[in-house]
C-alpha cells in the first residue's frame, strides 16, 4: 500500500498558503465586474462634489419669514492671532507704552452693563493687558475680572486660566497685576493689594522690547438667551457695553514719560471711551478678545468641513454597494462556490472587507479632494471667507471623510453577512448612521442630541469638525453649526468600534452557519 | 382587479414577516416618539418647540420599516423569480402593480394608525411632565383638537404615501437593497443637507421639494407661518412624488422584460 496519506491538517495548511492574495484578487474581480456596483462607487464621489457645487450660499445670511433676523457681523475676514487661528479682537484700550521689564497694577471696583436693553454676558471682561501692539490679532496676556466667571488670566486668544471666583463690587474690589520679564508675563490677583496670588504665566514668543500696557473693557453680545431657537442657529444678540472702574493704577519699570491714551481696538462702537477723574479711570468697551467662533451671534465664516456635506449622500451609495457585495453572494448561491474555492471563511470575509474598504476609501478621497477644492473656490467666489486652518487639520477632514465612507462600507458588509438579506442590512446601517445624525439635527435637542452623537456610529461625522469649541466663548455649539460632542478621532473611533464588533459577529456567524 | 388584490393579499398575509413588519412600524414609531418626548423639556414655557411634532417624530424611524416592507413586496418577487409566475397568472402588469400598491396602502394605513395612536398616547402621558402642560399654556394633546387631528391623521397618510413611493421605486429598480437605499437616501439625506446649510434660500427650496420635509409639514400645529410649505400643500407634494414614482415604476414594468 503506497497510497500517500494526506492528513487533514496538512491540507488545511496548503489551502492556507494558497493564500490571501488569491482570495483578494477573486473578490476584487467580483467587485469590478458588476456594472451596477461600479456605477454606484463612481456615483459616490460625484455626489460629494455635486453637493459641494450646489452650495451657493452667500455671506450675510438670508432671513426666513417670521423667523429671527440675522444681522450678521459683516463679511470681512476676522484678524488672525499669533497661533494662525481666526480671532475676535475688539475692546476699548487705555494704554501707555512700556519698555523692557515692568509691571502694571490696578484695583477694579466695578464691572457693570452700560446703557442698553441687554445685561452683561458672563464673559464680559475688564482688566489689564500687556500686548505687542494695539493692532487686532496681536500677541497679548491679560488679567481680568469677568461678569460671571470670576478672575481669569487669558493670553493669545485661546488660553484661559481660572483665578479666584466671585463678582467684583465697590465693597469687594479686585487687585490685578501683570509683570513682564522678557517673553514671560505673569498674572497675579489679590483682594486687598497686600497678599497676592499668582494666577498663571504666559510665554509670548517674540514680544517686542516696547509693548503697550494698560486697562481694557469689552463685552460680547448677549446671545445666550436666543441660542436655542428652532432651526438650531442663533439669532444675533444685541450689542452690550461693559463699564469698568479702575483706581490705584500704577506702572512700574523703565517708562518713557507719556500720558494715558485711549482707543477702540478692532473698530469703534458707539458709546465706548474712557474718562479720568479723581484718580478713577472709567473704561467703556464692547466686543471680545477671544478665538473667533463661526456660528456665535450668527457670525459668518465657512470651513472646509462645510464643503464635504455631500458625504452623507455618498454614504448611502457606498452602503448599498457594500451590502450587495455580500448579500448578492447569498441571493445567487454564489457563496457556496466561493467557500468551495476558498474554504477559510474568515479569509473570504477579510478579503471582501479589505477590497470594499480600499475601493471606497480611494473613491471617497478623490471625491473629498475635488469637493473641498471646488467648494472652497465657490464659497470664496460668493464672498464668503474660509477660516484659516492648519494643513494637518484640513488633511484630517478630507482623509477622515474618505475613511468614514470606508469604515461604513465595512460595517454594511458585516451586517450583510449577518443578515444575509439586503433589505435588513441596508436599513439597519442607514438607521444607525444617517438617522441619528438627522434626528440630532432636527427633532432631538440638547443633551439627548449629544448622546445620539456619542453612542451611535453617526458620531463619526465629528471627523468633519474643523473649529474647536472654546469654553470662554458663549455660542450655539450645535450640530447644525458644525460642533460635535466628541473629539474628531474619538467620534471616528465609535464608528470603527461598531464596524469591528459587526465584523466579529459576522465571522462567528459565517463560520458557524451553513452557507 | 379584485382577484389581483386577493392574490396579493394572500401572498402578503401568508408570509410570517409581514406581521413583524407591521408590529415593527407601530413599536418603532411609538418608541422613538416616546424617547423624543422624554428628551424634550420646556422649563420656562413658551418654547420654540411644537409638541405635536415631537410626539409624532417616531415617524422618522417608522417610515424606514414601511420602506423595507413596501419595497420587498415587489423586489422580493424579482430576487426569487416569483415575478414571472405572477405575470403568467395575471398578464396585466399594471393591474398587478396597482394591486400591490393597494394592499401595501391598506396594511400601512392600519400599522400607521396604531403607530400614531401609540405616539399620541405616549405624548399625552409624557409631555406634561416635561413642561408642556397646562401650567405653561399647552393644552393636553388630544385628537379632538383640529390641528392635532390633522397632524395625527396626516402622519398616517404620510406613511401610506411613503409606501406607494417605495413600491414605485422598487418596481423601477427591481432590487431590494437598491430600492431601500434610494428611498431612504431621498428621505433622510435632503433634510440633513438643509439643516446644515441653515438659513439659506437653498435650504428652504430643498425643504420645499424634498419628500420628507414637505410631507412632514402636515405634523406642524404651531408657527405655521414660518413653515417652508403649508401642511396640506406639503402632503400634496409628497403625493405628487408618490404618484410620479408609481407612474415611472408602472411604465418600466410594462415595457421591460420581467
Amino acid at each position: 500500500m503506497t497510497t500517500p496519506v494526506i492528513s487533514k491538517s496538512r491540507r488545511g495548511q496548503q489551502a492556507a498558503r494558497a493564500g490571501f492574495a488569491q482570495v483578494l484578487s477573486a473578490e476584487w474581480t467580483k467587485l469590478a465586474t458588476v456594472r451596477g456596483w461600479v456605477i454606484g462607487l463612481v456615483l459616490a464621489p460625484l455626489l460629494t462634489v455635486g453637493i459641494a457645487l450646489l452650495n451657493h450660499s452667500t455671506c450675510g445670511g438670508v432671513v426666513t419669514p417670521g423667523g429671527p433676523v440675522t444681522t450678521g457681523v459683516g463679511c470681512a475676514a476676522p484678524p488672525t492671532g499669533p497661533g494662525g487661528e481666526a480671532v475676535t479682537d475688539s475692546f476699548y484700550f487705555v494704554r501707555k507704552p512700556m519698555a523692557g521689564h515692568g509691571s502694571i497694577t490696578v484695583r477694579l471696583t466695578s464691572l457693570s452693563a452700560g446703557p442698553g436693553p441687554a445685561g452683561l454676558s458672563p464673559w464680559a471682561k475688564a482688566g489689564i493687558i500687556i500686548t505687542a501692539s494695539a493692532k487686532p490679532g496681536a500677541a497679548y496676556a491679560a488679567m481680568m475680572v469677568t461678569a460671571g466667571r470670576g478672575v481669569r488670566m487669558q493670553y493669545n486668544y485661546t488660553s484661559d486660566i481660572a483665578g479666584p471666583a466671585g463678582k467684583v463690587s465697590a465693597a469687594s474690589p479686585r487687585w490685578l497685576r501683570l509683570t513682564r520679564a522678557g517673553d514671560q508675563i505673569s498674572g497675579y490677583s489679590s483682594v486687598n493689594g497686600v497678599h497676592w496670588r499668582e494666577v498663571g504665566t504666559a510665554y509670548l514668543a517674540g514680544l517686542p522690547a516696547t509693548v503697550a500696557a494698560g486697562m481694557f473693557a469689552t463685552a460680547p453680545g448677549s446671545s445666550e438667551a436666543t441660542s436655542q431657537s428652532v432651526s438650531g442657529s442663533s439669532s444675533a444678540g444685541a450689542m452690550t457695553l461693559a463699564v469698568a472702574r479702575f483706581d490705584h493704577v500704577s506702572l512700574a519699570g523703565p517708562l518713557p514719560a507719556s500720558a494715558w491714551t485711549g482707543s477702540a481696538v478692532g473698530g469703534a462702537s458707539p458709546g465706548t471711551g474712557f474718562r479720568q477723574a479723581d484718580g478713577t479711570t472709567t473704561v467703556t468697551g464692547s466686543g471680545d478678545i477671544a478665538p473667533y467662533v463661526p456660528g456665535a451671534d450668527g457670525a459668518p465664516g465657512s470651513t472646509i468641513g462645510s464643503t464635504l456635506l455631500g458625504a452623507v449622500v455618498a454614504l448611502i451609495a457606498v452602503i448599498v454597494v457594500a451590502t450587495m457585495f455580500m448579500t448578492a453572494e447569498y441571493r445567487r448561491g454564489l457563496i457556496r462556490v466561493t467557500f468551495a474555492a476558498a474554504p477559510s471563511r474568515v479569509r473570504v470575509l477579510a478579503a471582501k472587507a479589505a477590497v470594499i474598504a480600499a475601493v471606497t476609501f480611494v473613491a471617497g478621497l478623490a471625491g473629498a479632494i475635488v469637493a473641498a477644492l471646488a467648494g472652497e473656490r465657490l464659497l470664496r467666489a460668493n464672498g464668503n471667507f474660509i477660516l484659516p486652518a492648519s494643513l494637518l487639520g484640513n488633511l484630517r477632514v478630507v482623509a477622515g471623510t474618505a475613511a468614514l465612507l470606508a469604515v461604513s462600507a465595512v460595517l454594511a458588509l458585516a451586517l450583510g453577512a449577518i443578515f444575509r438579506r439586503s433589505a435588513g442590512a441596508v436599513t439597519v446601517v442607514i438607521g444607525l448612521i444617517t438617522l441619528p445624525y438627522l434626528l440630532a439635527l432636527t427633532v432631538v435637542r440638547g443633551g439627548a442630541a449629544d448622546w445620539l452623537l456619542r453612542v451611535t456610529p453617526a458620531a463619526a461625522f465629528a471627523i468633519q469638525q474643523t473649529t474647536p469649541q472654546y469654553p470662554q466663548v458663549s455660542a450655539a455649539y450645535t450640530v447644525g453649526n458644525g460642533y460635535f460632542p466628541l473629539a474628531p478621532w474619538a467620534g471616528f473611533a465609535v464608528l470603527c468600534a461598531y464596524a469591528l464588533v459587526a465584523m466579529g459577529l459576522a465571522v462567528v456567524l459565517v463560520r458557524r452557519r451553513d452557507a | 382587479m379584485r382577484r389581483a388584490v386577493c392574490a396579493e393579499w394572500t401572498k402578503l398575509t401568508t408570509l410570517p414577516g409581514t406581521l413583524w413588519l407591521v408590529l415593527g412600524v407601530a413599536v418603532a414609531t411609538a418608541a422613538l416618539g416616546a424617547g423624543a418626548d422624554a428628551a424634550t423639556t420646556c422649563p420656562s414655557g413658551n418654547c420654540p418647540v411644537d409638541p405635536a411634532r415631537v410626539c409624532l417624530s417616531g415617524v422618522y424611524l417608522g417610515q424606514a420599516i414601511v420602506v423595507v416592507f413596501a419595497a420587498a413586496v415587489i423586489s422580493s418577487e424579482y430576487s426569487t423569480g416569483m415575478i414571472r409566475v405572477t405575470f403568467m397568472a395575471m398578464p396585466r402588469r399594471t393591474a398587478v402593480l396597482s394591486a400591490k400598491a393597494a394592499v401595501v396602502t391598506g396594511v400601512v394605513l392600519v400599522a400607521g394608525a396604531v403607530a400614531v395612536l401609540g405616539s399620541v398616547l405616549a405624548g399625552r402621558l409624557i409631555l406634561p411632565g416635561h413642561g408642556f402642560g397646562p401650567a405653561h399654556g399647552y393644552p393636553a394633546l388630544s385628537l379632538a383638537d383640529g390641528p392635532v387631528l390633522r397632524a395625527a391623521a396626516g402622519s398616517v397618510l404620510y406613511l401610506a404615501l411613503i409606501g406607494i413611493l417605495s413600491v414605485g421605486v422598487a418596481a423601477a429598480v427591481r432590487d431590494t437593497a437598491l430600492a431601500v437605499g434610494t428611498v431612504l437616501g431621498l428621505l433622510y439625506v435632503v433634510p440633513i443637507i438643509a439643516a446644515v446649510l441653515g438659513n439659506s434660500h437653498l435650504a428652504r427650496h430643498l425643504q420645499q421639494i424634498a419628500p420628507m420635509t414637505a410631507g412632514l409639514a402636515i405634523q406642524s400645529t404651531t408657527r405655521l407661518g414660518s413653515l417652508p410649505l403649508s401642511p396640506w400643500a406639503g402632503l400634496g407634494l409628497l403625493a405628487a412624488w408618490a404618484a410620479a414614482s408609481f407612474l415611472v415604476g408602472g411604465l418600466l414594468l410594462r415595457f421591460r422584460d420581467a
